[in-house]
């Protein structure tokens, strides 16, 4: 696996009236090719800053992002981005909403709909083409949304807790749905999460960061001893509750520091 | 509505007969409170007609409404009646127009420029709470006794608060649906395009409702001082040489027109917003 994203040392410091907040302190790390990251941390430790940062949203105080070698300041960035809720347009049918990116990257044309079809049609929601938002369901809902930002062919995915809106049961199966797509598509993906088994259950590697300012704290290689490995089937891995011990310990002791 | 009713009743043949009586029951209280509007209509207008009959208050002040139909037929025959209204409607429509025009382009502006926006906050605040009939004689001065006063005064009546509220609409748009256009690779005007203008539709047709009403006002206000024909000039006209009949039969006129209208965009708020 070769190196597909490089953190490098960044920082960033929020500023406001009252004073000025530092988010993040000398993050670092690297995600490879193909690789699924996950990354803990209390809230408010910058996670979703640093997401904001590799998409190109803000830009580092400090420190720079590298994807296959190239700052990102200067080569044209490829990144999608998932928000905690899928934020379909209501006023727009599924299929409006899914080439919603392309049209705004002026990438429609009539060519392009052999491929969007077809992605409909494997992730099922070909017979939902013409239904609104609100006649979705909240996993067709997030498949819709990973399917608009998949369509634009991003070399990394970032993930910012995209399934905190959902109800417990419907997020263990949307979970493994978007696990399944991502790694059928053969994407390198970010998950940002607070829920250490989410994080464990999906990535190859978990970063625990810091309380604010945030930091990398510690990375973890999640290696799990079953066949078929799928995030539902990865719960009940044996080495599962180890993980799961050790990242709430380092957690804590963070707690603690404060 | 009664057609929509009766298609839930031929549905509910297939249903429990606890459907049907409950279906029933809601059908007769509709029934019961469209009887009641109308007797309180006939009731009115019975008892406006025969107190002015047998004396109590006297038709050449109040009117009555026999006068009130006998003045339509006149009106209507010299077709007086119809161009008084048609130049009242072209007033208020014109006026209308050009208030959600104006309204929507300053909006948009204020919106993309937060500059503009905070430099231009004291100047709405005051110009929407002025009471704008104050400022009919000053456009008269400026403009002369004509349409264009008429049309300016209606259009300061409700432009400075469509801008007011339109603009706030469109601040409140979700940030994160903001954050994901750009997440998408978008610039500001696809949010404009993509996001804020479509996402307001329905904010901006219940502002249409209001200010068909309120251009309806001005344009009134507007007649009342610098007008030669329309029904806001024919109540004037009407109160000053005492043909009150003519007089209430302009309101009478005004409350259809203003309910035509409303009902005019309420029709298209229901085809366009699902």
């Amino acid at each position: 696996m070769s190196e597909l994203l490089r953190i490098d040392h960044i920082s960033y410091t929020y500023h406001s009236l009252e004073g000025e907040t530092p988010a993040l302190m000398d993050v670092s790390f690297q995600v490879n090719d193909g690789e699924f990251l996950g990354i803990v941390g209390p809230s408010g430790c910058g996670k979703s800053t640093l997401l904001s940062l590799i998409a190109g949203l803000l830009t580092p105080s400090s420190g720079s992002i590298y994807i296959n070698g190239k700052d990102i300041k200067s080569s044209g960035k490829n990144i999608g981005y998932m928000l905690q809720k899928d934020h379909l347009l209501d006023w727009r049918n599924t299929l409006k909403n899914v080439t919603l990116g392309m049209e705004i990257q002026h990438k429609l044309s009539d060519n392009s709909y052999i491929q969007i079809n077809e992605m409909l049609n494997t992730y099922g929601l070909i017979a939902f083409k013409e239904s609104f938002p609100s006649e979705l369901s909240g996993g067709m809902r997030q498949r819709a949304a990973l399917i608009r930002t998949l369509l634009l062919e991003p070399d990394i995915l970032l993930l910012d807790e995209p399934f905190s809106a959902l109800d417990y049961q419907t997020r263990l199966e949307v979970a493994d749905d978007i696990w399944s797509i991502i790694r059928k598509e053969k994407k390198t993906a970010i998950l940002i999460t607070h829920d250490i088994s989410e994080a464990i259950s999906m990535s190859d590697r978990v970063i625990v960061m810091t309380n604010r300012p945030g930091t990398v704290k510690r990375i973890f290689d999640i290696r799990l001893s079953i066949p078929d490995r799928t995030p539902f089937a990865a719960r009940s891995a044996p080495e599962f509750k180890d993980y799961f011990n050790s990242i709430w310990k380092e957690l804590n002791h963070n707690e603690q520091e404060k | 509505m009664s057609r929509k009713n009766r298609n839930v009743l031929s549905e509910s043949l297939s249903v429990s007969a606890a459907q049907k009586a409950y279906i029933r029951k809601h059908l007769l209280r509709i029934r019961r409170i469209r009887l009641y509007q109308l007797l309180i209509l006939i009731g009115s207008v019975a008892f406006w007609e025969i107190s002015t009959r047998i004396g109590i208050v006297d038709s050449f002040i109040f009117s009555s409404p026999t006068r009130v139909v006998k003045t339509i037929v006149e009106m209507t025959a010299c077709g007086q009646l119809f161009y008084h209204i048609g130049i009242t409607l072209f007033e208020t429509l014109i006026s209308f127009a050009l208030v959600n025009l104006i309204g929507l382009i300053a909006a948009v502006i204020l919106w993309w420029n937060d500059s503009i926006s905070k430099v231009m906050e004291p100047y709405l605040i005051v110009l929407n709470s002025l009471p704008k009939s104050a400022l009919a004689p000053v456009f008269i001065v400026w403009l002369g006794a004509n349409i264009k006063t008429i049309i300016v005064a209606a259009v300061s009546v409700s432009l400075f608060g469509s801008i007011i509220t339109l603009y706030s609409d469109f601040k409140s748009v979700e940030e994160d649906k903001i954050k994901l256009i750009y997440t998408l690779g978008g610039k500001k005007k696809d949010v404009l395009f993509k996001v804020i203008l479509p996402g307001n539709i329905p904010s901006m047709i219940s502002l249409m409702k209001v200010n068909i009403g309120l251009s309806l006002v001005g344009v009134i206000i507007g007649e009342f001082l610098a007008a030669k024909a329309g029904l806001g000039y024919l109540i004037i006209y009407g109160s000053q040489v005492f043909r009150l009949d003519l007089v209430i039969m302009s309101i009478v006129i005004l409350c259809i027109v203003a309910t035509g209208l409303y009902k005019l965009l309420f029709y298209y708020e229901n085809k366009y917003t699902r």
